[in-house]
């Protein structure tokens, strides 16, 4: 039940936003938030945005798999 | 989005777990995790990862699905609501079908009670507007993922003077109930992989009594296959002593140490702590959010009058075990036989992440 799911942010006004996945469009809360921008990830759960999605450490965490993988195949 | 391939690479994935059979290994005993979440739960059995894992390591689920945890007497409590006058329950698809042994929500529905699925609180908001003849009660379940939402939406309630609006409060805490598990003395425990959603709003630190207190390592895992095979690795690298036990964090793309602050400060605005029943473990203390005395005018338990006959479980389900990671859902004379998804007979079953349903579905 705890489900939330990425979802871009296409435009926003005042504590409400659009988001999208895969043109799936869906009006969210963004008030638990700070400074939501538009291009932003953010986790979507029960019509609330809960967080912003951290491309940085997603990027890093990628690179880590990417290393397990070299490691390994070395 | 595209990066979540990254996540699900087979490639990562053949690596992590060359890397885990190779530290399990060197630690040689048995080694038992409990995976927390129900969507952790549902993600490892859909993925396979069981069958990945080496022989020595075991992974068990625990009280991760928040309708399953509710227990009889707060369905019973929603069904009562339903049966009043002049009153449309709002719930979410999750609880819908889940049984006490008084019925369902479901078939309180079928029965003509005026029962809404939603799926944000928000919606049983916008219900509330539209018919001001009615008190609109929402079941609010759900873990510390959801009690923001909903604190959320009982503030706006507030702000927006809206007097027909009711929340049935069984929201839970988590960290609790996982101290309940590892000072159990039938439970050997080796280390949690924590739900991520969840942290996503409590941050690291509720965890840290496993490590300092229990000497217990926890990682705040993410979703995807390669999110939690990298934190089983993670979790046995401490275990084999390569690392400092801790609680580490291997959903860094949306979990801060902090947690979400703003999100904190609005669930301690509308709800305080409360001891709370789980099903299966009992009385939790400091487990549960009740709704403070500012708001008791959103308090359904407060605000409206019912009877409440308390039901018990169905003879046979061992739920309440296999909640607690005691027993696996093969262990009950009903898997698969009797209890079916279209069939429940227990909420395990009935809810799309309960250990039972996630077992049914892909675990051989
Ligand atoms: S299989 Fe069905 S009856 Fe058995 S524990 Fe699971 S939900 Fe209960």
């Amino acid at each position: 039940m705890c489900l939330a799911i990425p979802m871009k942010v296409i435009s926003k006004k005042g504590n409400t936003a659009i988001v999208d996945l895969d043109g799936v469009r869906r009006q969210i809360d963004i008030s638990l938030v700070s400074r939501v921008k538009i291009g932003d990830y953010v986790i979507v759960h029960a019509g609330f945005a809960i967080q912003k999605l951290k491309k940085k450490d997603a990027e890093e965490t990628i690179a880590l798999l990417k290393e397990v993988n070299s490691e390994i195949h070395r | 989005m595209k990066y979540i391939d990254s996540f699900r690479d087979t490639n990562a994935i053949r690596g992590l777990v060359s890397k885990i059979h190779s530290v399990a290994g060197k630690i040689g005993k048995e080694i038992v995790l409990m995976e927390v979440c129900g969507t952790h739960t549902m993600a490892i059995a859909r993925a396979g990862l069981r069958q990945l894992l080496p022989e020595n390591v075991k992974l068990i689920s625990g009280p991760g699905c928040p309708v399953c945890v509710s227990p009889n007497s707060f369905i019973d409590k929603a069904i009562a609501i339903s049966e009043l006058k002049n009153t449309i329950v709002t719930t979410f698809g999750d609880m819908y079908r889940v049984p006490s042994g008084n019925g369902s929500l479901e078939k309180q529905h079928s029965r003509g009670a005026r029962i809404e699925i939603v799926y944000s609180p928000f919606d049983a908001i916008e219900i509330a507007r539209r018919k001001p003849e009615n008190n609109v009660v929402f079941i609010g379940v759900g873990f510390e993922t959801t009690a923001p939402v909903i604190a959320s939406v009982i503030k706006y309630a507030k702000q927006e003077k809206i007097k027909n609006f009711l929340v049935l409060a069984g929201n839970k805490i988590i960290p609790p109930a996982m101290e309940i598990l590892v000072s159990d003395v039938h439970h050997h425990l080796d280390g949690f992989i924590c739900p991520g959603h969840v942290s996503v709003i409590i941050g690291s630190k509720p965890y840290e009594i496993f490590p300092e207190k229990y000497n217990i390592p926890c990682v705040i895992s993410g979703f995807e296959a390669c999110d939690i095979l990298q934190s089983i690795l993670y979790l046995l690298e401490m275990i084999a002593g390569m690392e400092k036990i801790s609680v580490k964090i291997q959903y860094t793309r949306c979990v801060d140490p902090e947690g979400n602050i703003k999100a904190k400060k609005i669930m301690n605005e509308v709800f305080s702590v409360c001891d709370s029943e789980w099903r299966g473990i009992g009385l939790i203390k400091s487990s549960g959010l009740a709704i403070k005395d500012e708001y008791k005018q959103y308090d359904a338990e407060y605000m409206l009058d019912v009877s409440v006959n308390i039901s018990h479980d169905r003879h046979g389900c061992i739920c309440g075990d296999v909640l607690k990671g005691i027993k696996r859902p093969v262990d009950c004379i009903f898997f698969k036989k009797v209890c079916t998804p279209e069939n429940p007979v227990g909420p395990c079953m009935v809810s799309s992440e309960g250990t039972c349903a996630a077992y049914y579905a892909y675990e051989k």
